[in-house]
């Protein structure tokens, strides 16, 4: 008797264990508008989820109410990351969980160069877990190591962060930025828009070259052409602060061939 | 209150007669007459109200309802100087206690043939006709009440100059410590500054308190830049919570002299800083950065006067400010170009954060221009912390207070990069980077 309520126990561990970010339920409105109606989505470690849908559709706000955009107010469900309520979480504190937001439209700070940004980000997070800082040579090293990762140009590392950098180039900092942070969860929010043939190939390759058993990555876009190189477990549909449709990677190229028109009659066609 | 205004302008003047009363010969030299015409001047137009345009928004009614002790004796030491914490480096330091000079605290390291520099008094002990030649040119048509009030009681300060195609290796550092310990202390320093054809220096007026009593400084730097000369100029207020500082420099620029001049105020009760330079040479180039910190109930006022008379110059300003609590900034920056003064640039630009609804900022840039063929511009914000950039920051683990202090220190970074006397550039990093952390 004992050995199989071990079992038992064993068995509800791994699937506890099994799952990093669960999302249930989960309304979000800004300004009194309601943008998510109820999100429900899991992901377990080592898991790639593609969110495709319409423009509008609230994909970007489930991005930034995961990483704790306080404009957005919560107004139902929960989302449990690592065993942890995170919706009670400052940002800081979810980037240092290990969550990692990649910016649709990165921010332009003038006056704060990319190189001490991140050494800033990089031991204000190890702080957060009781680890002592990195000095300048140590970090100085990862980041050379991360940045030849995605091809990232020396000089842009010296510049004022994001400050006139290209469209290309801002969202290549993105990925530069998950490569050095090393994130559990990496989110990405159209990251593949505004690169061309080869930045998307090699940014994409830069976030398979973190895959790992332990990482997940969420993947927003509306294009197959990033899924051909990060391949998906799971598609998504978002529609209408919704996911209304969930399949393989398949459901993608469906996507790309037929649009959402399909979609959206079969949302209406239900009620 | 308008009979405790009328104290402190009736006991100034009593003060002037009675010590020209004791100065038998002395009263008839033509320094004196200039003081006498400052008094006169400050007599008819008496301390501002907010009614006077220029002082429309800060209120001098609380700096003038006490009196000061404008000789007060200080035991003032190197201890007391380690209580500042300023930073060294070698440089020509001159201290100045409670407005007088004093030899044992300074060291004048620059070569004797390179420059003149001593203090107003020694100056004109040896060579009254040369002091008295400089002291209120510059200032001569000034129609300021606290200039005037300066030029009348004018007893010490700096006096520096450069011959021509002289490269002063070191800075020149003026240390203005108000003791203001036992009682409420006043002073009036007075710097004299020519710098020749082709010379380059820079120089530093650093104002600083000891003790809670109140101080005055009312202080006044005449400037004179000759052709090509290049001139840097930093004036860095970190006074107390009961300090009042009115200050004016006024400059004037020939051909193809270049001037920089770095404002920034840490902290004090009541600061109004006018800078006034006058661009009266072709192919000059005037820079002005300004930075203020104010919190609590500080007032920081700028007033910049940038002046073309001639052709083909350029003037550049950029001022910034951070407002907390209930403070209050002013600035009012005038550019004038003159009939003559064509193809001149002139660039103005004034941006401040404001991070309480209690604080209040208020700009007015005021452009006068007379001829036709010239590129102005001027512009001034006034908003809060960028909050896109803030979750930015955030979401990159970096905490909300370390990303305030970042995204501020970043805001002030292209006026404090501007300082090019290292150790005052430093100390001010410093000073900003705890200024910054500690709210
Ligand atoms: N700050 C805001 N104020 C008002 N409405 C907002 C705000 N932010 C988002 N919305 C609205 O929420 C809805 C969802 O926006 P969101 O950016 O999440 O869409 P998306 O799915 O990411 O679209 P896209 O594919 O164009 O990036 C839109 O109708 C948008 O206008
Ligand atoms: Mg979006």
């Amino acid at each position: 008797m004992r050995i199989t309520f071990a079992g038992n126990y064993h068995e509800l561990s791994f699937k506890y264990k099994s799952v990093m970010l669960s999302i249930n339920d989960l309304r979000a409105s800004i300004e009194g508008k309601e943008i998510l109606k109820g999100i429900n989505l899991e992901v377990k470690p080592g898991e790639v989820h593609a969110i495709m849908g319409p423009n509008g559709s609230g994909k970007s706000t489930l991005a930034s109410v995961l990483a704790g955009r306080e404009e957005y107010e919560v107004t139902g469900g929960n989302v449990v990351f690592d065993g942890k309520d995170i919706l009670e979480m400052a940002p800081e504190e979810r980037a240092a969980e290990g969550i990692f937001l990649a910016f649709q439209y990165p921010v332009e700070i003038p006056g704060v160069t990319t190189i001490n940004f991140l050494k800033t980000a990089v031991n204000e997070i190890r702080k957060y877990k009781g680890e002592a800082p990195l000095d300048a040579a140590q970090f100085l090293k990862m980041v050379r190591e991360k940045a030849k990762l995605v091809s990232m140009n020396d000089s842009l590392l010296k510049r004022a962060l994001n400050e006139g950098f290209s469209g290309g180039e801002k969202k290549r900092n993105e990925v530069f930025q998950m490569a050095v942070l090393e994130p559990k969860l990496a989110i990405l929010d159209e990251t593949d828009s505004g690169l061309d043939i080869d930045a998307l190939r090699i940014v994409a390759e830069g976030v398979n070259s973190l895959r790992s058993p332990e990482r997940s990555t969420i993947v927003v876009t509306h294009y197959q052409r990033l899924l051909d190189y990060i391949v998906p477990d799971y598609v998504h549909v978002l529609y209408k602060g919704r996911i209304v449709k969930s399949g393989p990677k398949e459901l993608a190229l469906e996507l790309e061939e037929k649009g959402y028109d399909w979609i959206k009659a079969e949302v209406e066609a239900v009620g | 209150m308008s009979n405790e205004t009328i104290d402190l302008k009736t006991r100034l003047i009593t003060d002037f007669h009675a010590r020209e009363a004791v100065m038998n010969g002395e009263a008839s030299s033509e320094f004196h007459q200039k003081k006498r015409a400052g008094l006169a001047l400050f007599e008819q137009l008496g301390f501002p109200s907010i009614k006077h345009e220029e002082w429309k928004y800060s209120n001098v009614r609380d700096l003038i309802s006490v009196s000061y002790d404008f000789n007060a004796e200080s035991s003032i030491g190197l201890t007391e100087l380690e209580d500042l914490k300023v930073p060294e480096q070698e440089a020509n330091i001159l201290y100045f206690v409670n407005g007088r000079y004093n030899a044992e605290l300074s060291a004048i390291i620059s070569p004797v043939g390179q420059i003149t520099i001593s203090s107003l008094a020694d100056a004109y002990k040896n060579d009254p006709a040369k002091v008295a030649s400089f002291f209120n040119e510059l200032t001569k048509d000034a129609n300021d009440a606290f200039t005037a009030l300066n030029t009348a009681f004018a007893q010490d300060g700096v006096f520096v100059h450069i011959p021509d195609n002289q490269s002063v290796e070191h800075p020149i550092i003026l240390r203005f410590v108000s003791d203001a310990r036992e009682k409420n202390v006043g002073s009036q320093p007075r710097n004299i500054i020519s710098v020749g054809k082709n010379a380059h220096v820079k120089l530093a007026e650093a104002f600083r308190t000891l003790g809670d009593q109140r101080s005055f400084t009312n202080a006044v730097t005449e400037i004179q830049v000759a052709e090509e000369a290049n001139v840097q100029y930093y004036k860095v207020q970190n006074e107390s919570e009961n300090a009042y500082h009115i200050g004016t420099t006024q400059v004037r620029m020939l051909d193809r002299s270049h001037f920089y001049a770095g404002t920034v105020t840490l902290n004090g009760k009541f600061t109004r800083n006018n800078l006034n330079i006058v661009l009266d040479g072709e192919h000059c180039d005037a820079h002005m950065y300004g930075l203020y910190f104010p919190d609590g109930s500080q007032h920081v006022d700028n007033h910049t006067v940038a002046d073309h008379q001639k052709p083909n110059s350029e003037s550049n300003e950029l001022y910034k400010g951070i407002l907390r609590d209930k403070s209050k900034g002013v600035f009012n920056g005038k550019i004038f170009v003159r009939p003559d003064a064509q193809k001149t640039n002139a660039f103005q630009s004034c941006k401040n954060i404001v991070l309480s609804p209690d604080a209040t900022m208020n700009t007015k840039p005021q452009l006068e221009i007379f001829a036709d063929d010239v590129k102005c511009s001027h512009g001034t914000t006034t908003g809060q912390i960028d909050e896109e950039a803030l979750f930015y920051m955030r979401s990159r683990g970096i905490s909300q207070p370390e990303a305030m202090s970042l995204l501020m220190f970043a805001f002030c970074a292209d006026v404090v990069s501007q300082i090019k006397i290292d150790s005052v550039r430093e100390y001010l990093e410093n000073v900003i980077t705890q200024k910054l952390a500690s709210k």
